[in-house]
């Protein structure tokens, strides 16, 4: 490496920024420069649909860095910039403008984007999603109190939302194609225990509710139309149906991918000159044998030290157990870890308490995942245990007269 | 605006000027003050924003409440004058505060 040495990177998100940040903390000389499309520097989105969208959080602390960091620390800044594409053989992107900068490395941090319905209707005004900071502001902007939200889908930015809609009096429904909310990501008692929480709050629920369509009134949403012929009054809709890997730029230049850009644990793709980082990586989890997709702020992080070690010599960074997190109401959930081939469910404390943790254990006894709310202790100790992989006696997890600090 | 001096665990000293309402993390974030990573913007959820609240200071820092305690006891090394410094807003009563960093957050 020498001061001529030149890392482009692709994407001004949470990956891409970090990355930067620590680029320069370990000690890298040459030239970086981060492009994004979005207008803005890199910034955080998970309070997009927690404590920002209620108002509790002011759009400066979104920012992941102040703004003059990146002129301090010599990293040059192409906001509004898309890379439309890579020649991997010259070392070279091409800018949407036809502009050409060339690279010695190269790392793509393109995050993931909203999926899209294919239904009539999508396009009407009143219509959102939620990626963006620019997406969020338009849904701030419609909730107010008494509005009607439609949101579509019960993931976790469908749930956030509904949570912070409440908070600002507006009337929300959640549409969920699949038989319970969260169903791709959470277990069945964690999806038993928010639906409960979400119509206590006075959110309605529609389950294996599918959409048809989207009806407007003079180009204005007015409607979600369900399959079963039934209508839901909305004067918002949000559509929050899961997300895909922004991996088309990759695969266009030949670049190996699964649904999501193949990485190895130094964050290399197929090409050695080329990394990938964050949302937009399909990638091996250490502790679980397999690869896959995770979208989470930790995993961005866990990647963006992987690649700024490796591009600066840096012994690897340990192997982190994925986690994540979700605020609803005054619940804060924590899940630590993935459940592959589990085989037993262990339930600690009461769901009714509003506090409580359900552990999914393998086989052998060995934690696999953890899902806590308002269970830090749980949560803490259950990303430790996961990692130690050491085999648990259930009846002593299930006994909240023993201490987490005990099991480990 | 209340001065904050942000300690490494080296012994570095970082005095910064920190606007009153923003937390004692974002404080050193904006700053670029090593030592603190704040993995989870602030959201009580990582833990890997604990410093050590110089004694004189802990009957004006308040003290941690269930998740952050639960959180805290379970990071490395962590001492009496513990906290999770997204939690500690800054006020003008803070004027003067000294915080110490961790050898490292994770
Ligand atoms: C509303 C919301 C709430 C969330 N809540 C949580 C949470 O509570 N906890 C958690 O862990 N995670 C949460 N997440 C997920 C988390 O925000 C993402 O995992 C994280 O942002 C991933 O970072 P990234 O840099 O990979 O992608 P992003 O942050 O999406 O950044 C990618 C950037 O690259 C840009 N880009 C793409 N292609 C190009 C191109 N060709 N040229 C130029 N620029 C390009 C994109 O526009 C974008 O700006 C949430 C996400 C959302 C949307
Ligand atoms: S920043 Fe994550 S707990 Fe303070």
């Amino acid at each position: 490496m020498n001061e001529t040495t030149r890392i482009v990177i692709v994407g001004a998100g949470h990956a891409g920024g970090s990355a930067v940040a620590l680029l320069r903390q370990y000690g890298w000389k040459g030239t970086i420069t981060l492009i994004g499309d979005e207008p803005v520097p890199p910034y955080q989105r998970p309070p997009l649909s927690k404590a920002w969208l209620k108002g509790e959080a002011s759009a400066e602390s979104l920012a992941l860095r102040p703004a003059k960091f990146y002129a301090d620390n010599d990293v040059e800044m192409r906001l509004a910039t898309t890379v439309a594409a890579i020649d991997r053989a010259g070392r070279t992107v091409t800018l949407a403008d036809g502009e050409v900068l060339a690279y010695d490395h190269l790392i793509l941090a393109t995050g993931a984007r909203a999926r899209k319905l294919s239904i009539p209707g999508i396009d009407l005004a009143g219509v959102l999603e939620l990626r963006s900071a620019a997406d969020a502001d338009k849904l701030k902007a419609a909730l107010l109190p008494g509005t009607r939200v439609a949101i579509v889908g019960g993931g976790y930015i469908g749930l956030e939302a509904a949570a912070s809609a409440r908070a600002l009096g507006a009337e929300v429904t959640i549409i969920e194609r699949e038989a319970r909310l969260l169903a791709r990501v959470a277990s069945t008692s964690l999806s038993a225990f928010f639906d409960a929480f979400h119509q206590e709050q006075g959110v309605a629920i529609e389950l294996n509710a599918d959409v048809a369509a989207l009806e407007g009134e003079g180009g204005h949403v007015s409607a979600v139309r369900l399959a079963d012929g039934r209508a839901i009054p909305c004067d918002v809709a949000l559509i929050g149906v899961g997300a895909i890997a922004n991996a088309e730029l990759a695969s266009a230049a030949g670049i190996d991918c699964a649904g999501g850009i193949r990485v190895d644990l130094s964050a290399r793709t197929s090409d050695a000159s080329i990394f990938a980082i964050g949302d937009c990586t399909h990638r091996p989890l250490h502790h679980y044998g397999r690869e896959h997709r995770l979208e989470s702020v930790p995993n961005a992080l866990e990647q963006a030290k992987q690649v700024a070690s490796a591009l600066t010599g840096r012994k690897l960074p340990a192997h982190e157990v994925p986690w994540f997190w979700s605020d609803q109401y005054n619940l804060k959930l924590q899940i630590a870890g993935l459940s592959f081939d589990t085989a037993e469910t262990v339930l600690r404390g009461d769901p009714s308490s509003n506090s409580f943790a359900v552990f999914h254990l393998a086989a052998d006894g060995c934690l696999r995942s953890v899902e806590a709310v308002n269970a830090a202790s749980e949560f803490m100790a259950g990303k430790m245990l996961i990692a130690s992989r050491k085999p648990l006696a259930r009846e002593r997890l299930a006994d909240m007269s023993v201490s987490m600090k005990d099991l480990l | 605006m209340p001065k904050i001096t942000y300690i490494e665990h080296d012994g570095t000293e970082h005095p910064m000027e920190v606007p009153v309402g923003l937390t004692v993390m974002q404080g050193a974030v904006d700053n670029s003050v090593p030592g603190i990573d704040a993995d989870c913007g602030g959201a009580c959820a990582c833990a890997t924003c604990h410093v050590y609240v110089d004694p004189e200071w802990l009957g004006k820092t308040g003290t941690p409440n269930e998740q952050e305690a639960s959180m805290l006891s379970f990071a490395a090394v962590t001492e009496s004058n513990s906290r999770l410094s997204c939690q500690i807003e800054v006020t003008s009563e803070l004027d003067g505060l000294i915080v110490r960093m961790p050898e490292g957050q994770h």
